[in-house]
């Protein structure tokens, strides 16, 4: 029998891995797509809790989630590449100028 | 019945999604990551739909894996596919000190949810299941209708930022027809490069053409396929002639050619 907690532990082990993903990788697309993991696990947080509370509030929320990354996704894809097209490379450890 | 089922989709699709999710932090390659993140998205589409939320499921494979990843994988076609992670640490200990955040944080949130006692599952209320969608509209445009319409603001205005972003000013005068014939001359190959695989055993793109003498022109080849690791230089061999044509001249090994990085394009 599959209960929500489930679930829930489930979106905490991807969300680790999202976080992880996050802290080691540079490409920033990979790290894009890792936050995206994150955000997913969130949702599969909130979906789990609306069926764990046996109404729909969650599931909106999951919803808003869904449409915030959507917009962060494509307003954070213009802007890699806009960072490329100046500089030629997509990975963080390039972008350095306002360091020191 | 129905519930061994759903345990059963829970467990293989959790099994899926968290090797996927461990393959995407690991793979060294870009186009890789987008894949297996899809299959991640693609695996909670069918959870979402296991708990009872089949309009959350349908968006997830419409909005995340169709349009989302969609996005990705273009983006990553213009930032350079062959694009590979250095393993080389810029900051010393970085992925130490990561695998000890990300234990951490998975036990701290274990400890969290284990306290947390979760009891059983609320029975499926009359929103459930069959009405679904009736459900979720009747409470987006009612209890959620500001949040709502503040969600149409951002995206609006997330759509205008992408466009400002990604445009592009010309620097400099845009070259009339005169100048792009005298850099063409100049440039010693005045005519178009050869086309893959022309006059080769086959018309693979990564066929490289035959010349009129026989030799191989490796120009025709696409840099980005060149560029590729698993691309090995491969024999264009001439078309054995019939009866009645004229034999190629045998000439084998490469003529040196020429770099027309000009021409090129």
């Amino acid at each position: 029998m599959v209960s929500p907690s489930h679930f829930v532990a489930l979106a905490v082990i991807l969300f680790v891995i999202g976080a992880v993903g996050v802290l080691v990788r540079k490409n920033a697309i990979v790290i894009f797509m890792c936050v995206e993991l994150m955000l997913n696990a969130v949702n599969l947080a909130f979906v789990a809790f609306s069926r764990l509370h046996g109404n729909l509030d969650g599931q909106v929320i999951a919803f808003f989630v869904m449409v915030v990354a959507a917009a962060e996704v494509v307003v954070g894809l213009a802007i890699l590449t806009s960072i490329y097209r100046a500089r030629r490379s997509a990975s963080v450890d390039d972008a350095n100028l306002l360091k020191y | 019945m129905a519930e061994e089922t759903q345990s059963l989709t829970f467990w293989i699709l959790a099994v899926v999604a968290v090797a996927a999710g461990l393959g995407m932090v690991l793979a060294r390659r870009a186009v890789h990551c987008a894949l297996l993140l899809a299959v991640v998205m693609l695996s909670l589409a069918v959870m979402y739909a296991l708990l009872g939320a089949p309009f959350l499921a349908f968006v997830q494979v419409i909005v995340y894996t169709g349009a989302v990843l969609m996005l990705f994988l273009f983006v990553l076609m213009i930032v350079g596919v062959h694009s590979r992670d250095s393993l080389v640490e810029t900051i010393k200990g970085q992925r130490l000190a990561a695998a000890v955040v990300g234990i951490a944080m998975l036990v701290l949130l274990t400890l969290i949810i284990g306290h947390a006692a979760i009891g059983p599952q609320a029975a499926f209320g009359a929103n459930y299941n069959g009405s679904n969608v009736t459900g979720l509209a009747q409470l987006i445009f009612t209890t959620y209708v500001f949040p709502f319409e503040v969600t149409s603001a951002l995206l609006i205005t997330a759509a205008l930022g992408a466009m400002v972003l990604a445009h592009r000013e010309r620097t400099g005068p845009k070259p009339t027809q005169r100048e792009l014939a005298r850099r063409r001359i100049e440039s010693g190959r005045p005519s178009p490069l050869p086309g893959p695989g022309t006059y080769a055993r086959h018309n693979a793109v990564d066929m490289p053409a035959l010349l009129p003498d026989g030799s191989q022109s490796q120009l025709s080849v696409s840099p980005v396929i060149s560029g590729r690791e698993q691309f090995e230089p491969r024999e264009g061999g001439p078309v054995s002639p019939g009866p009645g044509e004229i034999a190629p001249p045998d000439s084998s090994g490469d003529q040196p050619e020429q770099e027309h990085e000009g021409a090129r394009w």
